[in-house]
């Protein structure tokens, strides 16, 4: 079922979405892609066209992070001497070096006993992070963990790949990870399968095919999209078909272990790619569709990583702050990756959304 | 069912003729996110949740096939 991991006396007591000022219309951006009107509206309502939120050019992952660390230092939401790692979860560094997770320290002003590390994640950044972020607390110098899940991917997918653009979106969710009082039992499961690594990729910028002025031509594909090898690609046929076949099952397994019912979870916030995939997903585990929210993508589009917290920050809001809820996290896609966990969202101090 | 499968069809793609004995999606009457949408619509006129393991291109080539899936999903 893959590989288990299992932590105590773990708990995630903040979750603050940075989102980016500029919203833009599907309908503006129609006429870019090769689709009748009629056809365009059709997927709008399949597929959650509809609106997304993108950087300004010159705008970087380490803006909205730090943008969202100075709002919590602001409003006493942390202390700076409780943060004691930052793990920024990013397939949007700033450099290949250095590490934009030091970056963001360095601009944050946050103190030098601490450590920051890059981890180069996509879909599934959320679970691997918090992953990583539950190992460290085990650690008695750790106090409290900063994970950070960030991605201006809108910069690297072409404005006329139908298959993509329309369903990108920028974001960087900031969770504080620390210790908990209650003795819960956090349940987690991580899957990599490498054979499907370029199923989703950008082929060229990296060493081995460094950019070049051949490298950014636009060509068109059999489906009428435009890229260069400086854009994102995507599978898109095979990526649902690999979701579809295994993340339920890796749920259904995960839930046994951790002793639940599928209706003993008040929520699964799994990645948000797109409407349709997350309602035949909660159709195969026989889940009502609105304990499996599916909004991010029509109100703020797919930022990768960030979308799962942003799920929580969007649907539960304040409501988080006096209610505890048993969760289902999954994330699934990049790599190929497919993970999930299982814990209790313990009432968490703030959960919200701010713009940059 | 097959009559209604062909009008759910050229209700989708008004500009192909479904009734001929041609591979759908060879043909390029519908793509993937035509299939997306047929999977929508059908759910929703019939009353079921098509399978995302059986949301393959393959499984909506003909009427033939389409009729198979439905069937699997209990439509008679």
């Amino acid at each position: 079922m893959g590989l288990r991991f299992t932590y105590h006396n773990k708990r995630i007591s903040g979750i603050l979405t940075v989102l980016p000022q500029r919203e833009i219309p599907f309908e503006e951006e129609m006429g870019n892609y090769n689709f009748s009107p009629a056809k365009s509206m059709k997927l709008k309502l399949a597929m959650g066209f509809n609106k997304h939120r993108i950087v300004e050019d010159g705008t970087n992952v380490s803006d909205l992070a730090v943008f969202g660390i100075n709002y919590l230092l602001d409003n006493q939401l942390i202390n700076k001497e409780d943060i004691s790692a930052l793990i920024l979860v990013t397939q949007s560094p700033e450099h290949f070096l250095p590490a934009t997770s030091n970056i963001i320290q360095g601009k944050a002003g946050l103190g030098t006993d601490m450590l920051c590390m890059d981890i180069n994640q996509g879909c599934a950044g959320f679970i691997i992070g918090l992953m990583q972020a539950y190992l460290l607390l085990d650690q008695q110098d750790i106090k409290k963990v900063l994970l950070i899940n960030a991605d201006i991917l809108s910069r690297k997918v072409s404005n006329r790949d139908r298959n993509s653009h329309p369903l990108t979106g920028d974001a960087a969710c900031l969770t504080i990870v620390e210790r908990s009082e209650t003795p819960e039992t956090i349940h987690a499961v991580v899957n990599m399968d490498g054979r499907g690594a370029y199923t989703i990729q950008i082929p060229a910028g990296g060493f081995k095919i460094p950019c070049t002025p051949e490298t950014s031509e636009m060509k068109e594909d059999e489906n009428g999209n435009f890229r260069s090898l400086e854009n994102l690609v995507m599978k898109g046929d095979e990526v649902f078909n690999f979701v579809q076949t295994k993340v339920p099952p890796m749920i259904e397994e995960l839930l046994e272990t951790a002793g639940k019912t599928a209706d003993e979870i008040d929520y699964y916030f799994f990645h948000q790619p797109n409407k349709f995939m997350l309602n035949k997903l909660a159709d195969k585990l026989g889940v009502h569709r609105e304990k499996m929210p599916s909004n991010i993508v029509e109100n703020f589009g797919n930022a990768s990583g960030a979308t799962i917290p942003t799920a929580v920050s969007f649907n539960l809001g304040d409501a988080a702050l006096t209610n505890s809820y048993e969760v289902c996290f999954s994330g699934f896609g990049i790599g190929l990756t497919w993970a999930a966990i299982v814990q209790k969202l313990e009432k968490m101090k703030f959960n919200q959304i701010i713009y940059y | 069912m097959k009559q209604q499968i062909i009008e759910i069809l050229t209700e989708l793609r008004p500009e192909f003729d479904f009734s001929q004995d041609v591979d759908f999606i060879e043909a390029g009457m519908l793509d993937s996110f035509d299939v997306i949408m047929l999977v929508n619509t059908l759910d929703e006129k019939l009353g079921i949740s098509i399978d995302g393991i059986d949301v393959i291109p393959e499984n909506f080539s003909s009427v033939e096939k389409i009729e198979i899936l439905l069937n699997k999903n209990g439509v008679k």
